[in-house]
């Protein structure tokens, strides 16, 4: 089984692939063939032999989905894909967008649809949380510094900050606000998001659904240690029916296929607020493997046309501790990735 | 008050809270207590217990017992 995978950025603010990669091998062992998708020649994944068989770089999701068909057809071509993961929001679109294209190559994938992807947006979850009768911090979509003074005036200080696609931040003063603005609006563009702060215990939920109103999959994790930027560097799987609920009302709503990740803040009353809801597999997923509830090889075995009866039980307190690794590479390898845009690690001769 | 039935300890004093992911680090005889409270042994037996057990009066226990109750309350290990 061959399968390409993208979000191979394993650094301080990490891509779910290589996660999913050793999920994967976890499962399938040495039948299993991993392609690496990258965007840019220095995301580590591209380097670690033991991880990815062979990385090709792809367009940005910018440049279109003819030049990404363009670049998966050759790809294809070289190494005769089954399946692809892609694993960052910024690329899901034209995944979703090209579905049909690579099914008709015989390449498969296993996503939701555009509608599915539009409605869990940051910048429709306050209304998508309304439909459905989940709690969601009051937010305001902002595109000027009028608007930003307008949201914290309604929803007062601390004030949360949120880019686009990506990256958050805490602001207890008009100033850092508008600094946040300016910074977030330049890197994801508009509009941002203005979201009233919730205190409270940060958790975070991994999910698979398999299209048809399904939960396959439910992993509950608690934060245990946080970056500066928020995202989880130990965490550990939790007993919460009411978290395992949650995860399931959400795929009932929307028939979600595919991997999802719901964060979840607990205020001090007990009370859960969704705060995000990430469209794939979260960079934490290996610990599904570990906690019991392998969700990237149900995720294959779905997309490869297989029965997954969903997973009743999982491991609670099972913990990830992240961890930093200078790993070392010749320039040779970085050369050619760099110039060719593909590389085989194992094969690159000094 | 009762202790959450599925908080679980080990032997030298770990607790951990599986339903919060809280874990806090307590003695033996923390843990003791708590294995106790968890197969519903009656407090004024718990009590009774430790007074035949350790060098307290039970003045002292009764104090400490309340700020014992008063631990466990905010570290969110009791049934509400």
């Amino acid at each position: 089984m061959i399968i390409a995978i993208t979000g191979l950025n394993a650094n301080d603010n990490p891509g779910p692939g290589v996660a999913v990669i050793r999920a994967l091998r976890e499962e399938f062992g040495p039948a299993l063939t991993i392609i690496g998708l990258s965007y840019e020649s220095l995301e580590p994944g591209i380097y670690l032999d033991t991880i990815v068989d062979k990385t090709y770089q792809i367009p940005y999701p910018t440049a279109g989905t003819s030049a990404l068909k363009d670049r998966l057809e050759y790809i294809h071509e070289q190494e005769g894909l089954d399946l692809i993961i892609p694993n960052y929001d910024a690329e899901l679109y034209n995944f979703i967008k090209i579905a049909p294209w690579l099914k008709s190559m015989g390449i498969k994938t296993f996503l939701p649809n555009h509608e599915q992807l539009d409605a869990r947006d940051k910048i429709n979850l306050y209304e998508f949380g309304k439909k459905h009768g989940f709690s969601v911090p009051a937010d305001y979509k902002v595109s000027n510094v009028t608007d930003l003074t307008k949201a914290a005036e309604e929803l007062g200080y601390p004030l949360v900050v949120k880019g686009k696609y990506y990256e958050a931040y805490i602001n207890h003063t008009a100033d850092v606000a508008q600094k946040s603005f300016h910074l977030l609006s330049a890197k994801w563009g508009l509009p941002i998001i203005a979201q009233q702060f919730i205190k409270g215990t940060e958790i975070n939920i991994a999910g698979l659904g398999d299209g048809k109103g399904n939960t396959i999959s439910v992993i509950p994790m608690r934060k245990l240690y946080i970056t500066d930027k928020g995202k989880a560097w130990a965490g550990i799987t939790i007993e919460n029916d009411d978290l395992i609920k949650l995860a399931q009302k959400f795929v009932k709503a929307t028939e979600w296929k595919g991997g999802f990740e719901l964060e979840i803040m607990c205020d001090a009353d007990g009370d859960f607020f969704i705060m995000e809801i990430n469209p794939r597999f979260p960079a934490w997923i290996y610990l599904t493997a570990g906690a019991g509830q392998n969700q990237p090889a149900a995720l294959v075995r779905m997309a490869m046309g297989e029965d997954v009866e969903p997973f009743t039980e999982y491991t609670v307190g099972k913990m990830f501790i992240r961890y930093s690794w200078d790993h070392i590479i010749d320039i040779a390898d970085f050369q050619q990735f760099s110039a060719f845009g593909e590389l085989s690690v194992a094969k690159v001769n000094l | 008050m009762r202790i959450k039935k599925n908080i679980a300890t080990s032997e030298n004093g770990f607790i951990f809270n599986p339903a919060t992911g809280d874990s806090f680090s307590g003695n033996a005889i923390a843990s003791e207590i708590i294995l106790a409270m968890k197969t519903g042994i009656a407090a004024d037996e718990i009590k009774q217990d430790i007074l035949q057990k350790y060098e307290v009066t039970a003045d002292q226990l009764d104090r400490d017992w309340e700020d014992w109750m008063v631990q466990l309350k905010e570290a969110n290990l009791l049934e509400n």
